[in-house]
């Protein structure tokens, strides 16, 4: 496809905004731009073809890390109190410009000097009858490319426990983040009760039809994780305790599963196998209980370690 | 002239991105604010990625790097989660936002998060 | 037919899930991680054993996960190298898991630190054995990235101010780490059409963007090995982190990214590799070396001896790459230096896990690491300090350890190949070793002061882990010529013979 004139201007918005994110001065404002950085990025995917990629960047990249950020952000002003500091023109500051410049060079050259095309399109489309889904995406997700997702729901797990174990002693056996609360009436209940529905609906579809169009475990369970944040930042439910046995089942039945598929495929001589035969309904078996993993590891991502009472 | 490809330009969008990024990354002292840079290289390399899936566009994009890169948008966020929480437990206790190392200039002045 | 299709895959089952299903239970469970540890350690140990037969009897083989071979889908990889690796992983982590069980046994309440040790360390071993195991660079990149993340959480279990500030440290180079190796493989995969490792040996030429990608994806996997100058992040994490985590993130998960390194530079990229990059690995690896042992002998703390005694170790692996790579790959000695460098990277597992595992039981008794407080406390704990000593001999290298013959293999090597500036280095950090090891050991054999509190009691059973785990080191290089000859089973290269 020809570069039109929209594709240029986006990629200047996306430079400008992205310089704004990484120099700004101010913290906040620096989020702030990262966010927006990220809706246009997931605009740029639309253009190459990956709506999918765009849904995921939307969702994770611009979404939940904006979210992480600025509730980072909050909760280390509450600590610090000091005032911005002036940029300082030195020798390290030039060299790491230069480096960078360098950097781009290289790494833009190499790109320039790729050789003709040699994707993997024609083998992908030659094999999604087999694969038991007809998006193309999903397909090398769970299927052709299955262990690298497996294994990718296990890293969400692990920075789970990492951030888990960063919380302090005493407070181990309370709810999940910073208390809440809020007003009864107000804006942000309301929207605990209208969007909840909405979303769940959303999320759902995103992971049923991510079998034949753009969607998928990952863009839906992350619908799903904010219906529940919303639900629970409204005041509508409590925050679960880590050691809510419920939570750490809801947490770890996807991998579980889709381990247990992966063990059970060694019947077959392989390993991780889907049999054409069956191949459509066990990836979706596979993504539902991926998607309420998923969902519920992003949501424990957000609130962080159980924080007990907050200590002014 | 020959008009540039979309891919083309996203993928030289994405280079300069990887360049920024790696400024922001080397050069800020808060580490919140290296966070923030990591992410702008990584969705940087995964444009400069997407791109190349994209060169041909009468052939379609290429899924496997597509399921790629959005894996490593889901593995960038996990790692992006625990770096943030990271950086809060550790300013409770060092009521600072950077490294050690990184904090005070040889004039005594404090540094911002 | 199908007896022989099913028990590859079903070692490789094993070893892949096990210990990921143990980790996914202790996270519901809380209270058995110690239990469930045991379980599998036993299920892994049946993959394991079963996978040595295989091996020994049959060669090496490939699995295509799935069914769907490269460049489609991911293959696994299990030869002579990755056996080792795994075996000698396991070995690690029976020990270790041995003596957590009691700093971090259950209690009567769930606590925190002894609820997420279980899952994490059984999820460092799951990482491991996904990464010795697999033949595509992006699948690599998943497994490392699993590594890093519970690693990094592992330096910061005790929650300390130094502790997390290390953490921190040790995660921004990790993230950069993978960044740039992600950099790459986006690289190969645009020109090449396929990550997997075996297909890219026969597609990697000298491109701009094949030298990009290999240079970045070297750097990124060179600061995880922490590799001179990224080195400074190491010392603190691994002193920092409870001496079970210390002696999992020293022994085993800098050889993670060492190996990817080997994998790549001998099996995707062997043809590109130049004579100065190599040299330019070979030399930063010197100045490790010296760097990290000058360092060690200005410590006052056991651990922080031991982690740069890390740094130093680990700059003996990338001596592999001038002897062994690139245009030196045809030549006789490259096979005697590639396995140098394997027996090293092996038995330094085993002897720094032990070392650091004897730390954490010297604390335990004196309740502090600062070397004063060691003296005479062979008295007190004879077995822990004799293990101690067996694996500071594998450190420095003499005979009969593993870690002599890695040496003698190296320095061979180097003269053969007319390079003797690394067998002198080779020398120079035996000597290092030798003096920063032997200040805690003499500390050890001294006479205690009159006036020093007594040490407190620690069960022998957990101080024969560590114990076992020096004595495998040694025993590594006794029994040197069946290891020897396994490992290169299913090694791609052109000189088959070692050196007489």
């Amino acid at each position: 496809m020809i570069a039109s004139l929209f594709d240029l201007t986006l990629c200047l918005l996306i430079l400008a905004v992205a310089g704004a994110a990484v120099f700004g001065r101010a913290a906040f404002m620096a989020v702030v731009f990262f966010i927006v950085y990220g809706i246009l990025i997931a605009i740029a995917w639309l253009r190459l073809g990956a709506i999918d990629v765009a849904l995921a960047e939307a969702a994770i990249g611009a979404g939940l890390t904006g979210v992480l950020l600025l509730a980072a952000l909050s909760r280390i002003m509450r600590n610090i109190d000091a005032p911005e500091p002036a940029p300082v023109l030195e020798g390290k500051t030039i060299a790491t410009g230069l480096a960078s410049l360098v950097v781009t060079a290289l790494v833009a050259h190499a790109f320039l000097t790729l050789p003709e095309p040699r994707g993997l399109q024609s083998r992908v489309t030659a094999n999604l009858a087999d694969a038991g889904a007809e998006n193309p995406v999903t397909a090398v997700l769970l299927n052709f490319r299955g262990w690298d997702t497996l294994l990718e729901s296990i890293v969400l797990l692990a920075a789970l426990l990492g951030v888990w174990t960063l919380a302090r002693d005493d407070a181990w056996s309370g709810r999940a983040g910073l208390r809440h609360v809020t007003r009864p009436g107000g804006v942000l209940a309301q929207f605990g009760r209208i969007l909840p529905p909405i979303g769940l609906l959303v999320g759902i579809y995103l992971v049923w039809a991510g079998s034949k169009q753009p969607g998928g475990a990952f863009q839906g369970g992350t619908v799903l994780a904010a219906v529940w944040i919303v639900t629970i930042m409204a005041g509508l439910m409590q925050a679960p305790r880590v050691a809510d046995r419920a939570l750490r089942a809801a947490l770890v039945i996807g991998p579980v599963i889709f381990l247990a598929l992966a063990v059970a495929g060694v019947f077959a001589g392989a390993f991780l196998v889907f049999p054409p035969a069956h191949a459509g309904w066990l990836i979706l078996a596979v993504e539902a209980v991926l998607t309420l993993s998923i969902a519920a590891t992003l949501a424990m991502l957000i609130f962080g370690p159980p924080e007990g009472e907050e200590k002014r | 002239m020959i008009a540039p490809s979309a891919s083309l330009l996203y993928g030289l969008c994405g280079a300069v991105l990887i360049g920024l990024g790696l400024y922001g990354f080397v050069a800020h002292r808060r580490l919140i604010r290296r966070v923030l840079a990591f992410n702008v290289i990584g969705s940087g390399i995964f444009l400069l990625f997407g791109a190349s899936a994209y060169r041909d566009p009468a052939a379609g994009a290429d899924p496997v790097p597509q399921a790629m890169i959005i894996t490593g948008i889901v593995v960038a966020l996990a790692a992006t989660a625990l770096a943030l929480a990271l950086i809060v437990a550790h300013a409770r206790l060092a009521q600072s936002g950077a490294l050690p190392e990184d904090e005070t200039h040889e004039d005594g002045s404090e540094d911002a998060p | 037919m199908t007896d022989s299709a099913l028990s590859p895959a079903i070692a490789l089952a094993l070893i892949l899930t096990a210990p990921l299903f143990g980790a996914l239970a202790a996270m519901v469970t809380g209270r058995r991680g110690a239990g469930i540890a045991l379980a599998t350690m036993t299920a892994t140990g049946i993959g394991i054993v079963t996978l040595l037969v295989i091996i020994a009897g049959d060669g090496d083989f490939t699995l295509a996960i799935g069914g769907w071979e490269p460049p489609l889908g991911i293959q696994l990889r299990a030869d002579g190298l990755a056996a080792g690796f795994i075996t000698t992983t396991a070995l690690v982590m029976g020990a270790i898991l041995a003596v957590a069980g009691k700093p971090f046994g259950a209690g009567a309440t769930e606590r925190r630190g002894a609820y997420t040790f279980w899952p994490l360390a059984l999820l460092l071993w799951g990482a491991l054995n996904a990464i010795f195991l697999s033949g595509d660079l992006f699948n690599l990149y998943v497994g490392l990235e699993l590594l890093t993340l519970v690693a990094v959480a592992l330096v910061g279990i005790e929650g300390k101010r130094e502790t997390l500030a290390a953490a921190l440290r040790y995660m921004m180079f990790a993230l950069m780490g993978s960044l740039l190796y992600l950099l790459g493989a986006a690289l190969l995969y645009a020109a090449h059409g396929t990550l997997d490792i075996a297909l890219l040996a026969a597609r990697v030429g000298n491109a701009p963007g094949d030298i990009v990608a290999a240079a970045a994806i070297t750097a990124g996997l060179a600061a995880k090995t922490a590799l001179f100058p990224f080195h400074s992040w190491l010392p603190p994490a691994h002193s920092g982190a409870p001496a079970p985590a210390s002696a999992m993130l020293s022994g085993l998960v800098p050889k993670a990214s060492f190996y990817i390194l080997l994998r790549f530079w001998f099996e995707a990229a062997p043809d590109i590799a130049g004579t100065g990059v190599l040299t330019l690995l070979g030399g930063l690896g010197a100045l490790a070396m010296i760097y990290g042992s000058l360092l060690a002998l200005h410590q006052n703390r056991l651990k922080l001896i031991i982690a740069y005694s890390t740094v130093a170790q680990l700059g003996y692996l990338f001596f592999v790459f001038p002897l062994a790579g690139g245009t030196s790959a045809a030549q006789p000695w490259a096979a005697g230096a590639w396995s140098g460098a394997v027996f090293h990277a092996l038995s330094h597992a085993m002897a720094k896990a032990s070392m650091f595992l004897c730390a954490g039981l010297i604390i335990e008794a004196i309740g502090h690491d600062r070397l004063p407080g060691m003296k005479g406390i062979v008295r007190a704990m004879p077995m822990t300090v004799f293990a101690f000593a067996l694996a500071a001999i594998t450190l420095m290298g003499l005979p009969p350890s593993g870690g002599f013959t890695a040496k003698y293999l190296m320095m061979t090597a180097s003269f053969a190949a007319g390079q003797p500036f690394w067998a002198l280095m080779l020398i120079v950090a035996g000597l290092l070793a030798a003096a920063y090891l032997y200040r805690p050991l003499a500390l050890a054999f001294a006479l205690p002061d009159a006036d020093a509190p007594v040490p407190g009691a620690v069960s022998r059973a957990r101080q024969a882990a560590p114990l076992v785990l020096a004595l495998a080191a040694i025993l590594l290089g006794i029994l040197s010529a069946g290891p020897f000859a396994f490992i290169r089973i299913g090694r791609p290269g052109a000189a088959v013979e070692g050196l007489e």
